[in-house]
């Protein structure tokens, strides 16, 4: 049996469009099937099918003229957090019900450019602060993985856990996420799927809505890493519009998968091997280090001393920026606005927005960064913080000047868990999935997650590998390399799909 | 660092976020065990380090001072409540 269409990848959808074997609006149409048919896992927050087969349509045309932008006609999914014009953006938070942006991200308007058709907005944790996509206004989001003999919820990991499901699932070629502590690569990691944050300023944070400022990357999530590779092509590059942005001339990341990685030197750094790690996590590592030597690149035992401190030193800075990025939903120009009481002032308007706008999770973080800013804790807390992140950054800048070219580490502490499994009431719990990969976004690095073997229970696990800053084409062919070898070609069994 | 009530009260009116008196306990509860897991940062030697405040070494892009955008139905499209060119607020002053 012919496998259906939206099973494929971006490389292969490329290749399909142009020998002309399907159309955009075959393939999305598909997609938007599949969508509707797995409505189950919550994946989509807003299904966008008017503009999506116009951009098929659209598409189908421009390739028939001789269009040589790769990605055009290939249908993705968009993280919530991207601003599209004219389609509701709300990042799973009540306090931006009904909010319609009239301007496009930077990113996704580089999309649209290409030609992709945009199926629709994925789910999250609301605001991006979240690692299990359970904190949205719209539900939680539901992993297409379940552990084997198992008929309960597992969440896929978050923020980005639609667009990690969507993925895993077949929804779409391909979707948009953002990292801002491990949120592109924990939900790659849970959903069996390739999921890459670039270095802080490779892709323009123009018109995605701000958590913390500081820390915050636009990166692909695809089925392969080539599809990385060529998404990340895609939404690289310098954005007036972002100050931080780089100027860094963007590399062909593509031609540079050739998957020799002969002589290059991989850091396993020993802070990472913690207490109580699953033993199936540890021997994945170890069967990733083999692989690497098997292929002619060098493992050198590393260290990293100070990543015991990186998250305190992320739940101090995140909290802190985010607190100030969220100052702007007072309840005047855009939004929700709690509805209030005959001798109300402004300053009522402004609490009782807030707390009926924002979920559990942001207040606490919010409340947690404006404590840590005020007077008599700042010098405490923030700029203490902001000390021990240059000794976390450092420690890699060491790494590299020894020579070393990429460092292996696991993505996640654990498997999925399932929906419900982490309480509310332990906040430290949740956080600690992102211990591996927190140190990454402190650092301004590139990282990338790879699905390398189902655990005991069947579910995915996911291996990390962190590049040099500014060099993603390396980094890309070391996890093409090692894609090749574990050749993880599992898929989750479809059990969602409406009989 | 134990945050009592009357701190997250405090730290609730900094980020003005209304919170009755009732949920006060449970909010300083968690907000104390956050503020705890941040103290392992004391051990850490900072003298003499600079703190982090740019991510990659690099001069910030500055661009003109000028608007770039004054279409004022598109910028106030979205306002909860607006009359005239104007967003609309509860009386500031009396």
């Amino acid at each position: 049996m012919k496998s259906p269409l939206e099973n494929i990848t971006i490389a292969e959808a490329i290749k399909g469009l142009r020998n002309y074997n399907f159309s955009s609006v075959e393939l999305t149409t598909a997609c938007l099937e599949a969508i509707d048919d797995a409505s189950g896992l919550n994946a989509f927050c807003h299904i966008s099918s008017d503009i999506a087969l116009d951009q098929a349509r659209d598409a189908d045309l421009r390739i028939a003229a001789g269009e040589d932008s790769p990605m055009c006609g290939v249908p993705m999914g968009i993280k919530d957090l991207f601003c599209t014009e004219e389609v509701p953006t709300q990042v799973s938070s009540r306090i931006l019900e009904g909010f319609v942006p009239k301007y496009e991200s930077t990113v996704t308007h580089k999309l649209r450019q290409a030609g992709t058709v945009m199926l629709g907005k994925l789910n999250m944790d609301e605001f991006a602060m979240g690692s299990s996509t359970e904190h949205s206004v719209h539900g939680p989001t539901v992993n297409p993985w379940r552990a084997n003999g198992s008929t309960n919820a597992y969440t896929p990991g978050g923020s980005s856990g639609g667009s990690a499901s969507a993925v895993a699932a077949d929804l779409c070629m391909a979707a948009l996420g953002t990292d801002t502590g491990g949120s592109i690569r924990q939900p790659a990691a849970f959903s069996g799927i390739v999921g890459m944050k670039p270095t802080y300023g490779r892709c323009s944070r123009w018109g995605i809505v701000a958590f913390a400022s500081s820390l915050d990357q636009a990166g692909p999530m695809t089925k392969t890493v080539t599809d990385s590779a060529i998404l990340l092509q895609t939404i690289s590059g310098f954005d007036p519009k972002d100050s931080t942005s780089s100027r860094k001339p963007v590399a062909d990341y593509v031609s540079m998968l050739d998957g020799d990685i002969r002589g290059k030197k991989i850091g396993i750094p020993r802070e990472y091997r913690i207490e109580g790690m699953p033993v199936d996590i540890d021997k994945m590592w170890m069967e990733g280090g083999e692989i690497l030597r098997s292929l002619g690149a060098q493992t050198v035992d590393i260290s990293l001393p100070h990543t015991q401190y990186a998250l305190p030193v992320y739940y101090v800075i995140a909290p802190a920026e985010a607190s100030s990025n969220l100052a702007r939903y007072d309840g005047v120009r855009y939004g929700y606005r709690a509805k209030l009481k005959k001798g109300e002032g402004i300053l009522d308007m402004y609490e009782k927005t807030r707390a009926e706008g924002f979920g559990e999770e942001v207040k606490r973080r919010v409340m947690i960064g404006a404590y840590v800013l005020s007077q008599g804790f700042y010098e405490a807390y923030y700029r203490r913080a902001q000390r021990v992140r240059t000794l976390i950054k450092q420690d890699f800048e060491t790494a590299f000047q020894n020579g070393i070219d990429a460092i292996l580490t696991p993505t996640t502490p654990s498997s999925a868990f399932q929906i419900g499994e982490i309480e509310d009431s332990d906040p430290i719990r949740m956080y600690l999935n992102d211990v591996f990969t927190v140190t990454v976004n402190l650092a301004g690095l590139p990282g990338v997650s790879l699905p390398a073997k189902l655990d005991s229970s069947g579910l995915p696990l996911g291996l990390q590998l962190i590049g040099r800053p500014w060099e993603e084409g390396d980094l890309l062919n070391c996890a093409f390399a090692l894609e090749k070898t574990l050749n993880f070609n599992k898929k989750p069994e479809k059990w969602w799909k409406k009989a | 660092m134990t945050i009592d009530v009357e701190k997250a009260r405090k730290a609730a009116q900094l980020a003005r976020i209304r919170v009755s008196d009732e949920e006060l306990p449970k909010i300083a509860k968690s907000l104390s065990t956050i503020l705890t897991f941040m103290e392992s940062l004391n051990e850490v030697e900072v003298e003499g380090v600079e703190p982090m405040t740019s991510v990659s070494p690099m001069q910030l892009e500055q661009r003109p001072d000028k608007a770039s955008s004054g279409d004022r139905n598109l910028i106030m499209s979205n306002a909860p409540d607006k009359r005239e060119g104007f967003y609309v607020v509860p009386k500031v002053v009396e």
